[in-house]
C-alpha cells in the first residue's frame, strides 16, 4: 500500500515539474513582445514611453538570463506569488484570479454534478426499457452532437434578448458591486440560470450516452445471468450492474472536476460571465504571459489533485485496484 | 419421481426461421438420480437444460410439459418461474468461474440472493459454513472478493451457494470443461456427496464428455440434433448402446491400455444437420451406416428393456426389419 502510494506520488511530482516547465515556456515562445501591448495603456510621449520600456523590462525581469527567470518562477510557485498581471496591472496574478474563480467554480461545479448524477440515472433508465431508449438515447446524441456555442446563444437568444425572461449577460447587474446581501445574491442566481442550464444540458447527454452503454454491457454480464437464473429480482440485477457500470464513470466526473478551474471559456464568452475562462481569453488577447501562467498552473494542479482523488477513491470503491496493488507489492 | 418432462419443445426465433434446438422430447429423472445429456455440441443439450431452467430471450417454448415433483413448472412464465428457481431447482452455470459479481464479497452476494427469497443470511450461515468446509474451502472465503479467488475456488463457492437452498433438481451445465482431470474428478465426486445428503434430489448434468458421465452419473441421456436418441444406465449406455449413433460416439473414444498405433480411432462421418431445416425421419440417418427405407420415417422412442430407451427403427418394437437388425449388431464395450 505504502509502495503503491509512493509510487503514484513520485509519477505525480514528476508530471507537475514537465508541465510547469512546459507552461513557463510556452507564453515565452509566443511571436510579438509582450511589453508592446502593455505599455499601450500607458500612452506616453516617446521619450517617455522608452523610459517607461526601460523600467518595466526590469522590472518584470526580463533582463534576466532564461534559467534565473525559470528559478524565480519556481520560487514564485512555493510561495503562491504568480508576479503580477499586465492587463490588470499592478493587480497581482493570485489576487486577479482569486476574484474570478468563484464565479467559474460556482457555475462550473454545480452544472457537472448535476450533469453527472441525472445523466447516470436517465442512462440506466435507458438501458432497461426499450420505450426509454428509443427516446432518451436519441435525445442524448442530439444535445451532446450539438455544437455548444450555438445551443447557448439560442437559449441566450431566446430566454434573454427576446423574451427577457431571464438576464443574458454578465455575472450580476451593471452597477452593482458583489456583497452579501439577499438582493445581490438573488441577482446573481438570476445571471447564474442561463449559463448553468447551458452547461447541464450540453454535458447531460454524454454521461447518459456512457452510462446506458455500460449498463447494457454489465446486464450481459455471467454474473447477472447467474442471478436471473436463480431467480433474482431485476431490482438486485440492476443494483449491482449499476454499482459496477459507475465506476469507469467516476473518473470522468474527475476529469471534469479537475479542469474546471480552466473555467469554460466559450459560456463564459457567450454569457460575458467574469470568470477564469473570461480572464483566460484576455490574458491571451492581451499577451499578458503572467496571467497565462498563473491560469495554466491552476489548470495543472487542478487535474493532477483530480486524478490522485480518484485513485485514492478507485482504491475505496473497486476491490479490484486493491488486489492488483498487493500484487505489485507481494 | 422427481422430473417429469413430456413432449417438451423449445425452439429459437432467428431471421431465417426457428432453430428446433429442443424438438418433442420426453423423459423422466427419478429421485437421487444422476442423468447425464450427453451429444455434440448444437444437439440441444445445453438448450434443454438452460431452457427448463430459463428461456432467454430469444428461446421460446412451443410445446409440452414440465413436472417437478407432481406440480408443473410454468416454464414460459419468467415471474411465476422466480418463485420456484433457485428453491425448487437451481443450476450451476457454464460461467460458475465468472458468474459471482467482481465488486461484492462472497458474503455480501449470498446474503442479497437468500434475501431475494426471504430467506435469513443468519439463519443459514452455519450451514453455508459446513458446505463449504465440505468442498475444502475455509470460512474466510466469505470475506473475499471473487477476483481474490482461483477458477476452482470460484466454481465449488458457486456450487455451494446454487445448492445452498436444497433445491429438488439441480442442472450441472458443462461443469467439468475447463478443468483438468484429477479436478473434473473431484467436482464428480462432490455432485455425487451432494445428492447423497441431500442436498439436492436429483441432477442433470449436461456434457459432451462421456468419461466424466461414466464417473459419476446413474443414467445417460443421448441426444442427436434436438432428438432423444437413447436413454439406459450409465452401464449400459457404455458397454452395450444400441443406437447407432451411441455406438459411434462411444466407440470415437480413446480407451486406456489400447495402443492407437496398431488401431484407428473411428469418428462418425460427416457433421450434425442444421436445426433450422432438419430432415425428415430419423435426423440421423444421412450419417447412419445402417440406415435403410424406413428411416425417412421418425422413430418412436421406445422402451426396448426395462429403462432402457432406444428411437431407431432397427431396435424398434413395433416393427423389425430382420435383414437390417442382423447387419447392425449390438456393439461391446467400445469396439469400433
Amino acid at each position: 500500500m505504502r509502495r503503491y502510494f509512493l509510487k503514484k506520488i513520485s509519477i505525480y511530482l514528476l508530471t507537475f515539474w514537465v508541465a510547469v516547465t512546459i507552461d513557463w515556456g510556452i507564453p515565452r515562445l509566443m511571436p510579438g513582445n509582450p511589453l508592446q501591448v502593455f505599455l499601450l495603456k500607458f500612452r506616453a510621449q516617446p521619450d517617455a514611453a522608452k523610459y517607461l520600456q526601460a523600467y518595466f523590462y526590469k522590472a518584470f525581469g526580463f533582463n534576466e538570463p532564461l534559467w534565473k527567470q525559470y528559478l524565480y518562477y519556481w520560487d514564485g510557485i512555493f510561495h503562491w506569488n504568480l508576479g503580477v498581471s499586465m492587463f490588470y496591472y499592478p493587480t497581482p496574478v493570485a489576487t486577479v484570479i482569486g476574484q474570478h474563480i468563484f464565479y467559474t467554480m460556482g457555475l462550473l461545479v454545480p452544472a457537472i454534478i448535476c450533469a453527472y448524477f441525472v445523466g447516470n440515472r436517465l442512462g440506466a433508465m435507458a438501458a432497461r426499457r426499450k420505450v426509454l431508449d428509443n427516446s432518451i438515447l436519441p435525445a442524448s446524441y442530439l444535445i451532446s452532437g450539438t455544437p455548444y456555442q450555438w445551443f447557448a446563444m439560442l437559449l441566450a437568444f431566446f430566454l434573454g434578448a427576446l423574451w427577457h425572461l431571464l438576464p443574458e449577460s454578465n455575472a450580476f447587474a451593471f452597477g452593482t458591486t458583489p456583497v452579501w446581501t439577499w438582493t445581490f445574491i438573488g441577482n446573481f442566481l438570476e445571471h447564474w440560470i442561463l449559463p448553468f442550464l447551458s452547461l447541464f444540458f450540453i454535458m447531460l447527454g454524454g454521461w447518459a450516452i456512457g452510462m446506458r452503454n455500460l449498463i447494457i454491457y454489465e446486464l450481459e454480464s455471467d454474473y447477472a445471468h447467474w442471478l436471473q437464473m436463480l431467480g433474482s429480482p431485476a431490482r438486485l440485477v440492476r443494483r449491482y450492474a449499476y454499482r459496477n457500470a459507475v465506476l469507469p464513470q467516476l473518473t470522468g466526473l474527475a476529469l471534469a472536476l479537475g479542469t474546471f478551474v480552466a473555467g469554460q471559456i466559450v459560456t463564459e464568452i457567450v454569457f460575458n460571465y467574469q470568470g477564469v475562462g473570461l480572464l483566460f481569453f484576455n490574458a491571451i488577447t492581451n499577451s499578458d504571459i503572467f496571467l497565462m501562467q498563473g491560469a495554466f498552473l491552476l489548470v495543472i494542479i487542478g487535474v493532477l489533485v483530480a486524478n490522485f482523488v480518484i485513485d485514492i477513491v478507485y482504491v475505496l470503491v473497486d476491490p479490484r485496484t486493491r488486489v492488483s496493488m498487493m500484487g505489485a507489492e507481494g | 419421481m422427481s422430473l417429469r418432462v413430456e413432449g417438451l419443445k423449445i425452439y429459437y426465433r432467428t431471421l431465417y426461421g426457428d432453430v428446433k434446438a429442443v424438438d418433442d422430447v420426453s423423459f423422466t429423472v427419478d429421485d437421487g438420480e444422476i442423468m447425464g445429456i450427453a451429444g455434440e455440441s448444437g444437439c440441444g443439450k445445453s438448450t434443454l437444460g438452460n431452457g427448463i431452467m430459463r428461456l432467454d430471450g430469444r428461446m421460446r417454448k412451443v410445446g409440452g410439459t414440465v413436472e417437478l415433483d407432481g406440480v408443473e413448472l410454468p416454464i414460459g412464465d419468467d415471474r411465476a418461474m422466480d418463485r420456484l428457481r433457485y428453491k425448487e431447482l437451481s443450476i450451476i452455470p457454464q460461467y460458475a468461474m465468472s458468474a459471482l459479481n467482481p465488486t461484492r464479497r462472497i458474503r455480501t452476494i449470498t446474503r442479497d440472493l437468500l434475501k431475494t427469497k426471504k430467506v435469513r443470511y443468519s439463519a443459514e450461515i452455519e450451514e453455508f459454513r459446513r458446505r463449504l468446509d465440505l468442498v475444502g474451502l475455509d470460512e474466510k472465503v466469505l470475506r473475499q472478493y471473487p477476483i481474490e479467488l482461483s477458477g476452482g475456488m470460484k466454481q465449488r463457492i458457486v456450487m455451494v451457494i446454487s445448492t445452498l437452498l436444497n433445491p429438488s433438481l439441480l442442472i450441472a451445465d458443462e461443469i467439468t470443461s475447463a478443468l483438468d482431470v484429477s479436478t473434473q474428478r473431484a467436482v464428480g465426486e462432490m455432485i455425487i456427496e451432494f445428492r447423497d445428503r441431500g442436498y439436492v434430489k436429483s441432477v442433470m448434468v449436461i456434457t459432451h464428455d462421456l468419461s466424466i458421465l461414466a464417473q459419476i452419473s446413474t443414467t445417460i441421456l443421448v441426444m442427436y440434433a434436438g432428438k432423444l436418441a437413447e436413454k439406459a444406465s450409465a452401464d449400459t449406455i457404455i458397454n452395450a448402446p444400441l443406437h447407432p449413433y451411441t455406438q459411434l460416439l462411444i466407440s470415437s473414444l480413446p480407451e486406456v491400455g489400447v495402443r492407437y498405433e496398431d488401431r484407428v480411432l473411428s469418428g462418425i462421418v460427416g457433421t450434425p444437420p442444421s436445426l433450422l431445416d432438419p430432415p425428415e425421419g430419423c435426423r440421423f440417418h444421412d450419417r447412419c451406416p445402417f440406415a435403410f427405407e424406413r428411416c425417412h420415417e421418425e422413430p418412436p422412442f421406445d422402451e426396448v428393456a426395462p429403462g432402457h430407451f432406444v428411437a431407431c427403427w432397427l431396435r424398434s418394437k413395433s416393427s423389425v426389419s430382420a435383414d437390417a437388425a442382423a447387419a447392425a449388431p449390438v456393439a461391446d464395450g467400445g469396439e469400433g
